[in-house]
This record gives structure tokens, sequence and C-alpha cells, in this order.
């Protein structure tokens, strides 16, 4: 299965159920929810960490986070 | 304080722009204090809301949530608990974006919980149209059951609607919970948390158990019963999850009802400003191009405003000097207490650019993209991309910039960010760089266009930031802290910055800054002006002494007089300091009038400059640089009959600058950020064992 940290820039994901345990509280806070909708915008130089849109939220996290969020792509 | 002053508690996200609610708000009448029992500063300003009734508005750091995992957001929570009528607030105001309005009511659901009264002003109204989105706040005020106030900060529009709701709710303290989370979790779970105390509401006794963070008011007994609450640590972090969801869940109904966004009218200029500005190539280059317009800015601008203090200030003690008495208290003002606080003074048009230029980098939302761009790198060296901008501030002064650690939530990279960042060469430095580099290296070009003085001005400060990375790297390897290392940062939309917030932020970092620093530095001109006046019997025969040699008999007035002031320093208490310190730094090269200025910048590192145009009897006024500079540089040695500040010396004092902890006011302020003395005690002999090594292999190997 898919994670945030193999999307490829611009391609959109949904964030899967299962996940939730790995979510740490605070990106659940800021709207990184099961079922929302992902993006990934952009990967800082040295490949860490992503800038993702996640709820309508904008946010850098780093790929370790992002390789625990199981996802389901959109276009498959 | 007036007992019918309504208490107003700011809050909301970051980057929803609280700070400028609370600056149309309070204007000029703000201030920054401590919380008690806190070591944090906190903002706060009063506000007229009608003829009769003022209001304490305190703006609290921004945050997510009130799950704090920053000493930041640590202080909103310790706030909203704060259980005694002094402390706690009457009514809180929630700050939101309408643009991330879904996220926003997130923390909104959880005040609304704490059961105070709440007014929601929904910010940047403004841009609604050009969004394409649209608000029933009629029905969002009665779905939330709160006072919903539609507001532009930065455009003033509906300031006095905000107002007018503050009133309002104060008086209906309308304050029933917004999201019952008792029922859809685990209902019998909650309803034993609830039975425990009836003097705080159920979220106010949950959060108490998830965070840990106990009112003084709560008793023994219940304390306790929380406590067997907190047994279970993975059903704690299950039903924070679930509460979160379910929290979401019911924002979601609501916005349903009340909130349109029509997407295709959106325009979106931000991932065109973010496909530059966190390129590959291009991120790292614009990043570097703005930290050299910044430098050079703060070199070519702040020189004439610094000339201007200092020539005031000289011009100033000659006034006292002519006007008043001579005698002791004549003397203290003159040579004490006004070169003391044009020591401090001479360095706010440095800062104030500095902080001019981050406090416009942090308001159009740049800094986000640099820390994005950082943090890998920063990260192999122990540290975070939020300490790129501690690192940076520290150029200004190293005070503020351990300050602005607080956002980072690892403790490790926090600490190892506060222990490095005075490596980081601070405006303190340069008065010292400036003078040492003029005497040891040729003013000539190199390449025809390059200043070679420059240029080695330029290497120290990449001295300084290189001994801070590796000081990281070190601390990072050495340093047995567990810390759980957790980033995200949000990447706020791009902003055209607010005059007013980018004024009264350099005003507040500037005020901190004169206070902070200033109150030691002016305190430290005394006592080394009281002992620098005064010493023990030696010291009252010295004009005796000199007068009688026989071989001052054909020296003029003038030369008599300086001889006198050198032999009265030397027996002074802070020359016989010297002369004791004198065999330890004799490898470094330095004898025991370079020694006394050690001593006295041990303070603080500009003090080192004045000191020597003390020892070396030449007033310290700006028309007489020259003098200082000519009377160091005919300085001979006594044992090589050399002079004094050769290549070797200087450049050993040079490094011995640079990597030395001479600072009291950021010893202090280490100790007030780590709660310990253990730290600036480590940082205080670390650096100067640094310093000492250094020093001494460089000019064993000159020399």
């Amino acid at each position: 299965m898919s994670t945030i940290a193999s999307l490829h820039i611009g391609e959109l994901g949904y964030i899967s159920e299962e996940s939730l345990d790995f979510i740490p509280l605070k990106l659940l806070e800021m709207g990184c929810l099961p079922g929302a909708e992902v993006q990934l915008i952009q990967i800082a130089p040295l490949k860490d960490p992503l800038y993702i849109c996640v709820n309508g939220s904008h946010l850098a996290i780093r790929k370790e986070t992002a390789s625990r969020i199981k996802i389901l792509k959109a276009n498959l | 304080m007036p007992k019918n002053d309504i208490k107003v508690a700011l809050i909301g996200n970051p980057n929803t722009g609280k700070t400028s609610l609370f600056n149309q708000l309070t204007g000029l009448n703000q201030k920054v204090g401590n919380y008690p029992g806190v070591t944090v500063d906190k903002k706060q300003g009063i506000c007229k809301l009608s003829a009769t009734q003022n209001a304490i508005i305190t703006d609290l750091p921004g945050t997510y949530s009130i799950n704090p995992t920053s000493l930041d957001e640590s202080i909103v929570l310790k706030s909203l608990l704060k259980k005694d009528i002094k402390e706690s607030p009457d009514v809180i105001l929630v700050v939101a974006d309408v643009e991330n309005l879904k996220r926003n009511l997130l923390l909104f659901s959880q005040i609304k919980d704490l059961e105070i009264p709440t007014v929601l002003a929904i910010n940047m109204v403004d841009q609604m149209h050009r969004k394409g989105i649209s608000i029933d706040v009629s029905l969002l005020q009665k779905e939330l059951n709160t006072e919903v106030v539609l507001i532009s900060a930065r455009k003033n529009q509906g300031i006095n609607d905000v107002k007018e709701a503050i009133i309002r709710c104060h008086v209906a303290a309308k304050a029933s919970p917004l999201c019952g989370i008792n029922s859809k979790i685990d209902p019998d779970y909650f309803q034993n948390l609830k039975e425990i105390s009836s003097n705080f509401s159920l979220y106010e006794l949950w959060l108490m158990v998830t965070q840990n963070n106990y009112p003084d008011t709560i008793t023994k007994e219940e304390k306790e019963k929380l406590l067997a609450f907190k047994q279970d640590v993975s059903k704690l972090k299950r039903y924070q999850h679930k509460e979160t969801i379910y929290r979401y869940q019911e924002i979601n109904k609501i916005l349903k009802k009340t909130y349109i966004v029509d997407k295709s009218k959106a325009t979106d200029v931000r991932s065109k400003l973010d496909k530059i500005f966190t390129h590959k190539i291009f991120g790292y280059f614009f990043f570097f191009f703005i930290l050299l317009v910044i430098f050079q800015s703060i070199f070519d601008w702040a020189t004439l405003p610094m000339d201007l203090i200092d020539s005031t200030f000289a011009d100033l003690s000659d006034f006292v000097r002519g006007r008043f008495q001579p005698g002791l208290l004549t003397d203290l003002l003159v040579e004490g207490i006004i070169p003391g606080i044009g020591g401090v003074l001479i360095f706010i048009p440095q800062i104030a650019i500095l902080f001019l230029f981050i406090a416009i980098l942090e308001e159009t939302g740049y800094m986000s993209r640099v820390v994005f761009l950082m943090d890998k790198i920063m990260r192999r060296f122990g540290m975070n991309g939020k300490s790129i901008i501690p690192l940076i501030s520290g150029t200004a002064c190293a005070i503020p910039a351990i300050m602005a650690t607080r956002t980072i939530s690892s403790w490790k990279e926090r600490l190892i960010t506060i222990l490095v960042t005075p490596f980081t060469t601070c405006s303190a430095r340069l008065p010292v760089y400036a003078i040492l580099i003029s005497l040891i290296i040729p003013n000539k070009k190199i390449l025809g266009f390059l200043n070679l003085q420059g240029l080695v001005l330029l290497l120290l400060y990449a001295l300084g930031f290189g001994m801070a990375i590796l000081g990281a790297y070190i601390l990072h390897k050495t340093l047995k802290i567990k810390s759980k290392s957790f980033f995200v940062v949000e990447m706020p939309n791009y902003k055209i910055p607010s005059l007013k917030n980018v004024f009264f932020e350099v005003l507040e970092k500037t005020k901190a800054f004169v206070f902070g620093a200033g109150k030691i530095i002016l305190a430290l001109s005394i006592v080394l002006w009281f002992l620098a006046s005064n010493g023990p019997k030696s010291f009252a025969n010295a004009e005796k002494n000199v007068v009688e040699n026989i071989e001052n008999r054909n020296a003029s007035q003038e030369e008599l007089n300086q001889k006198i002031a050198s032999e009265k320093l030397k027996n002074s208490y802070i020359g016989i300091m010297g002369k004791t310190i004198e065999p330890v730094i004799k490898p470094l090269g330095y004898d025991w009038k370079i020694g006394i200025a050690l001593i006295t910048s041990f303070a603080a590192r500009e003090i080192f400059v004045g000191t020597l145009a003390t020892i070396y009897s030449v007033e310290a006024d700006d028309e007489n640089t020259a003098t200082i500079k000519e009377k160091m540089r005919s300085e001979i040695n006594p044992a090589t009959g050399e002079k004094r500040f050769n290549f070797a010396v200087g450049m050993s004092l040079l490094i011995f600058y640079a990597f030395a902890m001479q600072c009291m006011a950021t010893l202090a302020i280490v100790k007030r950020e780590t709660k310990t003395w253990k730290w600036p005690l480590i940082q205080f002999f670390g650096m100067g064992c640094l310093a000492y090594i250094s020093s001494l292999i460089v000019y064993q190997i000159l020399s």
C-alpha cells in the first residue's frame, strides 16, 4: 500500500482509515484525518521534508512521519 | 488594575492575524511582562471597549490545539487551567482565518468545552469574495452558541464589533460546551472521570489527565483519583485520537450548513511563489541573496545612526563635566553611567535593522519556507529547520535569539540550539573586531575589488557560524537526552507585511534588548568605574610617586596627567586583578592591561574597547577613535621591544573574542530558558576553554 511519502509531486491521495493509530495527534489536529484528501506539493532539496496540502492546510512534515501514513492513490 | 476591567485572552492558530488584531485593539498601550510562576514573556495591552469599560487583553502564543507540544503552546494551556481569580480570563477571544475555518474551529471547540465565555472573530474576511467563500453568520452563531464577528484586522474592519461582542459575551456569560466529548467515545469512562470533581468541567479534568498539568486549586484526593486514569497510556492516546475525529465530525456538520466555498473562484498566487522559493536551486540562491542583503544593510545603514549616538553621548559627558562641580558624583556620571548607557544604546540601530528584516520575513510567510529548506541540513547537526531563525537572529543579539527557540518541540534540539547560538557573531563583537582588524590587517585590495579587512571580517562571521554548527554536531553526538523529534510546520499563505505589525515587533524586541542586556551592562560599567578609580594604599600615592619621579621632571602637564592616570590604574583594584591573571594569559600573548579588558569584557564584549581606551588613558569619545587606535598601535611590549598588538597577539585576541562566552545577559537568559544553572555554566566553561586553547595555539604558531 502507498504512503504519503510515495506520492509524486502534484499527485493526490486519500488518507486511509487504518493508519489512524500512526498519525501523531498533532497532525490529526491540523486536519490530517482518515478520509482526507492529501496532495504532495513540493519536496525539499535534500528529499526531506515534504510539503503537503491536506484538508486545506499547507504543511511541511518529515519523510519519516509521511511514510507512516497510508493512503489510497486518487486516480488509480 | 481596576476591578471592573474585563480580562480577555486572545487565542488562535498561528498565522491567523492574531497579532494584527492585538495591535488594532491595544495600539501603543502594550507591555511585555512575565507570567507569574512561568518564566516566559506575556504581551498585554489595554483596550477601551466603551466609554465606561476597559479590557485587559493578553496575547497568547499561536497554537493549533490546547494539547501542547512546545513550550510556547504549553503557556496557552497553563493560562486556561488557572483557576485563581486574578489570572483566569473572563472572556476568550478566538481568532480564526476565514480560509482555514475548519481547522481553526478545532481549537475553538476545545476552548468552548472549557465553559468560559467565548467570542469567535473570523479574520481576513476582505478576501472572502476573491476566494469564493460565503458564511451564514447568524446561523453559525446559533450553531456554535457563541458571539461570531467577521473582521479584517489589517484593514481595520469590524474592530468595534469585536469590542461590542466582548461586552455582550461578558454580560450574558453563555458558556455551555460545544462538543460533549463524554457520550461519543466511552460514556462509562468519562462519567467516572466527571464524578471526580464538581469544581471543574469534564473537559478540564480530561486535560489534566492527558496533559499532566494540574491547577493549584485541585485537592490532593482529586489529584490521586485523576492519576489513576493515567495508568493505561495507550487507551489515553486512543481516546485523544477519537476525540479529535469526533470534534472534526461535529465541525463538519456545522460548516456544511453555514460555510460555502466555490473553489473555481480561488486564485492561486501561492503555488507560483512556492515554485520559486522552495525550488531545489533557486530556493537556496534566493535565501542566500536575502541574507546578503540583510548583512549589507546592517553594516551600511547602521553606521550613521551609530556614529550619531556615539558622539551624542561623548558630548553629553563633556557637557556634564563642564557644567557640574568636579567630584565623585560627576565622575560616576561622566565615566560610569553616561558611557554605560551609551554602550547599550549604540547597538539599537543594528538590532532594529535586523529585527526589521526578520519581522518582514515572518510576516510575509517566507520564514516557513526557509525552515522547510533547511530542516534536513540542520538535522544532521542535531538541530531542526526552526533552529535557523535563532541562528540568524543571533547575529544581532543572542538574547532574543535564544527566546526564539521556544517553538522547537524537541527538548534536545532546542537545548542544542540554545547552547550554540552564542557562537554566531553578535553585534557586540563588532567594535572589538573592527579595532583589532584595523590594527593588524593592512587596508588593501585583493583581486582588485575585495577589501582585505572586510574579507577578514566576513571570515570571522563564517568562523562563528561554523563553530556553532560544529558545536551542535558534537553536542548531538554526546548529549544523552531522549527526546522525540517531531516536526510539522504550517506553510502560511504569502502576505504583504503590515507596517503596524512590523513596527510593534521591532519596537518590542528592541525594548527587550535595551532593558534586558542594558541593566547588566550599565551596572557593570558602574562597578568597573569604581574598581578602576579606587584602590589600596599604593593607589593613593600614585600621583605623588609620578610627580616626584626624576624622569618626569621635564614632562609637560599633559604627559604628566597621563602618567598619573596610568600609574593610578596599575594600582587600582582592577589593575591588581589584571596583574593577578597575567601569568595565565601570558602564553596567549597578553599583558595585564589586556587582562583587565578581558576581565571586564566577560560581562559584555563591547566593554573591551572602552576599557582599553581608559587603560591607555585617552578619552573614549568618537572623535578620538583614531587616537585609541594609534595608542594601541604604538604600545610597546617591553620584553621584546616590538609592538604590543602585533599580528600574533591580534589574531589570538580575535579568536578569543570569537569563541569565549563573554555576555552575562545571555547566561542569565539561558538560565531562564533551561531553568537550571547547569547549562549556562557548561556554556561558560566550555566556550571559555575552547577560546583559551584556540588562542593559545594561534599565538604560539604565529609568534
